[in-house]
């Protein structure tokens, strides 16, 4: 037992909330991100559930985890590892633990650690903590089940809907732990259950015990810690994972546009909470269809922006297989069709909740023929909402399907999101045939940027024929001829090459670094903070991460020369760095290839670049 | 504005002379003229296959697609675009076998589609395997000694998927098609139209028994809605229902009288009878089969945005953004 309280100043601290499935882990780590975002910290979570539906209670496999990141200035990642672990059961404990850094402090629910639950949890004996080598100083052991049971005694609730209050009795202990502010954390939960007061009532008395339960025993760890919060960015906020901020965007582009939001779609894990998120949104006009497979998703979709709408299609693993046939006749017809793909650990079924960037060259050359599309990937959740809106703005303004890629990692991670202004975005613009061409029109007749015209139906005088066969570039009728396929196949070609996307960013010691660190996409957060972590230790290195994968940015063959080491770090076996070697003459870098379905590690990719240096 | 045949007219077709693709554009042509709705506001979807081609030779918008996929891709342009009037075209390999869940599907949901199923029993473009329709034995290039699985039988295939219209013709019968491709025009909902169409290269002969008129004359039966069940040279047959099914009787024979012959009731909620009278052998039944009405898809799906729309209170990003749970750092 601690014998004094020593606030202690941190410049970040994580924490991981772990339990039963059913134990509302998130929910804890939602309020707790939302409290410290509203003071001004930086945020970023990162949920860890099991594939399982509900494996049986208190089971090692039934373990979901849910870790919450929060910094004084900015924070990249969710943390490799946490400062503080909430165990709500031995299962929790043993599968969990190897997330906590050494000396981290544990809240665990004693209750839940009875001869039952060892059992359950393969403890061979009592001494659980002794088992796993914590020391029981670190450990805040809390028979939180009882004091909830006993804290909702008059509260007329039977013990079942009780019980579903103890993520709140160890949100309390962790607010108390940081020094939060609990009324912003009330706020969040009247307004959840607005339609269930009783319900807030209970959870909020609960926090509040928790909160003072620690105060009160100063528990058994030593210290509260205050996080302060530096280089505020004023303005509103909210917190957004990456597959709510990419239907954000598709939203937002279409009202851009004037035009009506279209998706069709089929569930998979990861992608489905778009399909869910587009579904609400009806009074935006927002039209979904859940259709009878994946091809049908993206069919529908196409037959969609045929008629005139910003037409999306969402997957997810194996359905962008099945969705290529008709991605390749967008291709042909060259109708605007954004396609969402949330990468997910493969092949086949693969590791259908966990991450990977392992899609890549199907984005890029997936496809019978010569089928050229822009691939864009989002670096983080909140930049999913401006990838969604690129890529739908690229799609309508160049007649083009255009792949997004996200991943699950920053589909289910979420970070704070500073509300953007639809004025303030770009306009989008798609190149409609214009009146005067009634008469001379023929649908390959393209724009001085080489893109088709659209032709919606409902236009009189505009009837054409678009299909899957190749079509002669004057006429619109089908040609086998050969020099006409030629021409056809490098003009639309050509169409994605005149794409201008901006430049590849160089951040760091742009200058004078020793290492160039590359990636595309979702590892943006972890190679910045390895960045960040190896020029404090006074090494020099810089970065650039590819947003925009085809057509490449205009700068990337000068930055990728420029340095004397360069290391292409991604979730494959190397699909980015084969690509970039295809695409930059002479270009052979140094890899850091890892797939194991998990966020990468700081502390790994620190070594491993560290040794490149050196090399 | 009146049309006419030719304000829907384009190309010159390039299919096998004699090729029952032919008499059906020919007829299409013709129907669209009738139904007065704009070229400008129809789209003609298909697959890949022979039949696929037809929207080539459409003055309005279309679309010839990939193999299979028309009643999906026609689902999303239906949903998209309510206005449209959306004709889906689809052979027997295209439309039963690649595409067979996408027919099921658009049935079940009930997309106000016209959905035309130019049956020849037999892949013609790629030069002569047998179909999901080719009956059982059916000799060609991929079945040499047979075949030996049974074929569907799409009217059965459409109400299984609880589909409210269907209607079958003969492509050499001009009137009879004009009249099913009308009806299924004027059906708010999925409308299957079969089109018996024979393959003269690769299966020739396939409806033999019913492609010239006389032959319909003896082996067709023309139902109408509400009309008596009656049909042969000299209106001698009838059809009777007996047990769970129907049969044919001559009437003024064993005791069969006009009285006893069944009045055909396409609105019928129930398919019982109407699956019995579309999978007769003999004789065939032509004309709508079935015609009842069902809320449609994309009618429910406009109608729910409008209550959702009546319902809440955001409208528009801004106000959406709004919606969640917002705070201000200063």
């Amino acid at each position: 037992m601690a014998e004094t309280l020593e606030v202690k100043e941190l410049a970040e601290v994580a924490v991981r909330f772990s339990g039963d499935s059913g134990d509302g882990m998130q929910l804890a780590g939602n309020i707790f991100s939302t409290v410290s975002a509203t003071v001004g910290n930086s945020i970023s979570t990162f949920p860890d559930y099991p594939a399982d539906i509900r494996a049986p209670q208190g089971s090692l496999t039934g373990v979901s985890g849910f870790q919450v990141h929060i910094g004084a200035d900015v924070v990249y990642t969710p943390g490799d590892k946490c400062d503080v672990l909430v165990a709500m059961n031995a299962a929790a404990l043993k599968t969990q633990y190897k997330y906590a850094k050494p000396g981290a402090a544990i809240i665990i629910d004693t209750d839940s650690f009875g001869p039952a639950d060892l059992k359950k949890a393969a403890f061979a004996t009592e001494d659980y903590l002794g088992e796993m080598g914590i020391d029981p100083d670190r450990v805040i052991a809390c028979p939180i089940t009882k004091m909830v049971k006993d804290c909702l005694a008059d509260s007329g609730m039977d013990v079942k809907a009780m019980l579903k209050c103890r993520n709140m009795f160890a949100l309390g202990l962790v607010c108390w732990l940081f020094d939060r502010d609990l009324d912003i954390a009330f706020n969040f939960l009247k307004e959840k259950f607005a339609k269930k007061p009783g319900v807030a009532e209970a959870n909020i008395k609960v926090i509040q015990a928790g909160y003072d339960y620690g105060h009160n025993t100063h528990s058994s760890v030593a210290n509260v810690y205050r996080i302060e919060t530096k280089n505020k960015v004023p303005g509103r906020y909210m917190d957004i994972t990456g597959n709510k901020a990419t239907a954000y965007g598709f939203i937002a582009a279409a009202e851009q546009a004037g035009l009506k939001l279209f998706l069709g779609s089929y569930p998979i894990t990861p992608a489905t909470d778009v399909l869910h998120e587009l579904s609400k949104h009806k009074s935006l006009g927002v039209t979904t269809v859940q259709c009878e497979d994946e091809i049908a998703g993206c069919a529908s979709s196409l037959g969609a922006a045929f008629a005139g709408a910003l037409a999306v299609t969402s997957t997810s693993g194996p359905g962008i297989c099945l969705k290529s046939e008709a991605m390749n006749l967008a291709v042909i017809m060259e109708l605007p069709l954004v396609v969402l793909d949330v990468q997910r650990g493969g092949p086949a079924t693969g590791l259908p909740t966990k991450s990977e960037q392992t899609d890549l060259l199907q984005a890029l050359y997936g496809r019978n023929g010569e089928s050229p599309m822009p691939v864009i990937a989002a670096t983080s959740p909140t930049d999913c909402f401006y990838a969604a809106y690129d890529a739908a703005k690229i799609a309508l303004e160049h007649m083009t399907p255009v792949v997004l890629l996200t991943d699950a990692y920053i589909a289910n991670g979420s970070a704070a999101f500073k509300l953007p202004n639809l004025a303030e975005m770009d306009s989008i613009n798609p190149p409609y045939v214009p009146e005067d061409l009634k008469g001379t029109w023929t649908p390959y007749m393209r724009t001085e940027n080489g893109t088709r015209y659209w032709a919606v139906p409902g236009r009189e005088g505009f009837e054409h024929i678009l299909g899957g066969l190749e079509k002669d570039d004057k006429t619109g009728a089908i040609s086998t001829n050969p020099e006409n396929h030629d021409l056809m196949t490098r003009k639309r070609q050509a169409k994605i090459d005149n794409i201008v996307v901006p430049d590849l960013e160089v951040l760091g010691d742009k200058d004078d670094a020793d290492l160039l660190i590359v990636g595309f996409g979702s590892t943006y957060g972890h190679l910045h903070a390895a960045m960040d972590e190896m020029r404090a230790a006074g090494k020099k290195v810089a970065m650039a991460q590819f947003k925009y994968l085809n057509p490449l940015p205009a700068n990337t063959a000068e930055v990728l020369t420029k340095y004397k080491k360069v290391v292409v770090a991604e979730q494959n076996m190397g699909q980015l760095a084969g690509y970039l070697r295809m695409k930059v003459d002479g270009f052979v870098p140094e890899q850091y290839n890892e797939v194991k379905g998990q966020p990468f590690i700081v502390e790994e990719l620190v070594e491993a670049f560290s040794a490149i240096i050196n090399k | 504005m009146a049309y006419t045949a030719q304000d829907f007219k384009k190309g010159q077709p390039r299919w096998c002379p004699g090729c029952g693709d032919h008499f059906f554009l020919a007829s299409l042509h013709k129907a669209m003229a009738e139904i007065g709705v704009a070229p400008n506001n129809t789209a003609v979807i298909s697959g890949i296959g022979c039949s696929s081609r037809l929207p080539h030779y459409m003055a309005t918008y279309g679309m010839n697609t990939i193999h299979g996929r028309s009643a999906a891709i026609a689902t999303g342009a239906k949903v998209a675009n309510p206005d449209l009037t959306v004709w889906q075209v689809s052979g027997d390999g295209d439309g039963l076998a690649i595409g067979g869940n996408h027919f099921i599907h658009a049935n079940r949901r009930n997309i106000n589609l016209n959905m035309i199923l130019l049956n020849n029993r037999i892949y013609g473009l790629t030069k002569g395997q047998y179909s999901p329709t080719s009956p059982r034995g059916f000799v060609s290039k991929s079945s040499p000694y047979g075949t030996v699985e049974d074929p569907f039988r799409p009217a059965e295939l459409c109400f299984g998927a609880r589909g409210h219209f269907f209607a079958r013709a003969v492509a050499t019968d001009a009137p009879g098609t004009v009249e099913i491709l009308k009806a299924a025009y004027n059906h708010k909902g999925a409308a299957v139209c079969e089109i018996l169409q024979n393959c003269v290269i690769f299966n020739n002969g396939c409806h033999d028994a019913v492609y010239s008129k006389e032959g319909r004359a003896e082996n067709a039966i023309f139902l109408k809605h509400g009309e008596k069940m009656i049909f042969g040279k000299d209106n001698e047959y009838g059809i009777v229902q007996e047990g769970f099914g129907v049969k044919v009787v001559k009437l003024g024979e064993d005791g069969y009288t006009e009285a006893d012959v069944l009045v055909h009731d396409a609105k019928c909620e129930d398919n019982t009878l109407q699956l019995k009278l579309a999978e007769m052998e003999w004789p065939v039944a032509l004309g709508v089969i079935r015609d009842v009405d069902a809320p449609t898809y994309d009618d429910s799906v406009t109608a729910q945005i409008e209550e959702v729309k009546a319902a809440k209170k955001y409208h528009n990003f801004a106000e959406l953004l709004e919606t969640n749970d917002i705070w201000e750092v200063k």
